[in-house]
């Protein structure tokens, strides 16, 4: 029988939800590495048993975590669980918090200042892990998305990495850092074509590699960011929140900005507004329904300034018809006196039939649905601030 | 042998309980008491000093005998007490909130 496994990381550790496929009774595990931000966990498509966690801390700075058995144990990569963590001679094994930007003469010596707040040149210094993104075909390919912004990749389970610096050919002297920090959030992987990968950057805007990260360009026309950049055609300095694709139609695109809900049907060469009725467009996380590729998700955010829903009221909006027609579902979320933000990474999706549909909130609340968003419960309340959800359908 | 004091969260990191103690070449300084320490715990790597400039992470901060030397070079010799292992080296997690 088919289960699900929701992986949670909060600002105060990961916790590990699981249930069958009825989705009504759940199991809860954790936290793992308590006291620990978990900005992300994800698994691995082609070993679902193999997740990567981002581990960070303001104190001790950046731990990637890996597990082989679903969760239940953990290693850094590098360093098996109960192995030594040393060679026979005394050196590392592993260095897998290690991130290093490339400055190299090999890649032509890769750009190291962005622009600041205040408008000054600052060097990229490595803060920590958005966002692990494992390769959809190789267990030990992942990806990973880092404050300051930069894309770095390993292919060797986690334990070491490396940047794909050419990203940051693209105007990256006039990226800044958004409220939130300067930081690459969002990778899309095209399943048809392991070449193409998209990423977004708060706030510098999407990009795109057709050649597997070799070469990178800007796709953000149609973007309108008039209170935040004045020229109207500026080809970065967009503050996308997250990008959305189904894997079945890799060419149409979703797009929650800072203000507007936004779509591309060419791969993101050009975008349009499809906010339509929605009470607020602003928001963060944005998903796509597994078996339905014009049925969107989104959390109206009331504003960039108070990031809770409008009127107090918890609704997620669903559009059944590509965008601009939008729905409420509240069945079974709170409809007075909530006040809580949900995070860009923090909605997913599992491909049952029906769809069932996941978010975390502020609250330390986790909330799904197994009817394609028509009704919620709440799978657990009290967590702490929830940062990321992600979803594995186990069959 | 250097007695090293490590805050809790980098105890479960380095899967160790109460001191560690170091065998420390040379003169004992900070730089070369967190070799040590990073060698024997690589683990350990970017948690206390970062990965290339070897400074210390904001939020971290050394104490000894009854001193702050957070600010002092980690090239300059740390107490006698600390490198007759009669008193341990702190690494502490400053006071941040959160």
């Amino acid at each position: 029988m088919s289960s699900v496994r929701l992986l949670v990381g909060t600002k105060k550790g990961a916790f590990i939800l699981t249930s069958d496929g009825t989705r009504k009774q759940w199991d809860v595990s954790g936290p793992h590495f308590a006291g620990w931000e978990l900005y992300h966990l994800k698994g691995s498509p082609v070993e679902p048993n193999r997740i990567y966690a981002s581990q960070t801390s303001s104190w001790f700075g950046q731990i990637i975590q890996r597990s082989d058995d679903g969760g239940k144990t953990w290693h850094q990569p590098g360093t098996p669980p109960g192995e030594p963590t040393t060679t026979l001679d005394g050196m590392p094994k592993g260095e897998s918090n290690k991130f290093v930007y490339d400055t190299s003469p090999e890649t032509g010596k890769p750009l190291t200042t962005h622009q600041h707040y205040d408008g000054t040149q600052r060097p990229w210094e490595f803060k920590r892990v958005w966002h692990l993104e494992p390769s959809l075909t190789e267990p030990d390919t992942v990806y990973a998305g880092i404050e300051d912004a930069a894309l770095f990749r390993s292919g060797d389970g986690g334990q070491t990495w490396q940047e794909l610096s050419r990203l940051r050919d693209v105007k990256g002297s006039l990226w800044q850092p958004g409220a939130g920090g300067m930081c690459l959030h969002t990778i899309v992987q095209d399943p048809t074509n392991p070449q193409r990968i998209y990423i977004a950057i708060s706030a510098a805007g999407t990009f795109r590699t057709d050649d597997g990260g070799k070469t990178w360009r800007a796709i953000n026309r149609g973007l309108k960011s008039p209170y935040e950049l004045p020229d109207p055609d500026a080809e970065v300095g967009h503050c996308v929140h997250r990008i959305a694709m189904h894997p079945t139609r890799p060419n149409v695109l979703f797009m929650q900005k800072h203000w507007d809900v936004m779509r591309s049907d060419d791969a993101g060469e050009s975008w349009h507004e499809i906010s339509g009725n929605l009470p607020t467009d602003f928001g963060f996380p944005i998903d796509v329904h597994a078996h339905q590729p014009e049925t969107v998700y989104v959390v109206p955010i009331k504003s960039d300034s108070e990031h809770f829903p409008p009127d107090g009221k918890l609704r997620v909006y669903r559009s059944r018809t590509g965008g601009n027609e939008w729905e409420a579902l509240t069945n079974g979320l709170p409809q007075r006196d909530c006040y809580v933000n949900v995070l860009r990474d923090a909605m997913a999706v599992d491909s049952l039939d029906p769809c069932g549909i996941y978010f975390g909130t502020s609250g330390g609340q986790v909330y799904g649905s197994a009817s394609a968003g028509d009704s919620w419960t709440a799978i657990v309340r009290d967590l702490p601030a929830v940062l990321s959800v992600e979803v594995q359908t186990l069959l | 042998m250097i007695r090293v004091v490590l805050p809790a969260h980098l105890r479960t990191l380095a899967r160790v309980n109460g001191e560690v103690t170091l065998d420390v070449k040379g003169e004992v300084t900070q730089r070369a008491v967190l070799d040590a320490l990073e060698a024997r715990y690589p683990m350990l790597h970017g948690t206390i000093r970062d990965h290339v400039t070897l400074k210390r992470r904001a939020f971290v901060r050394f104490f000894a005998c009854e001193q702050d030397l957070s600010h002092e070079s980690p090239d300059a010799p740390l107490p006698d007490a600390v490198a007759m292992g009669t008193e341990p080296f702190l690494i502490v997690g400053a006071m941040a909130g959160g």
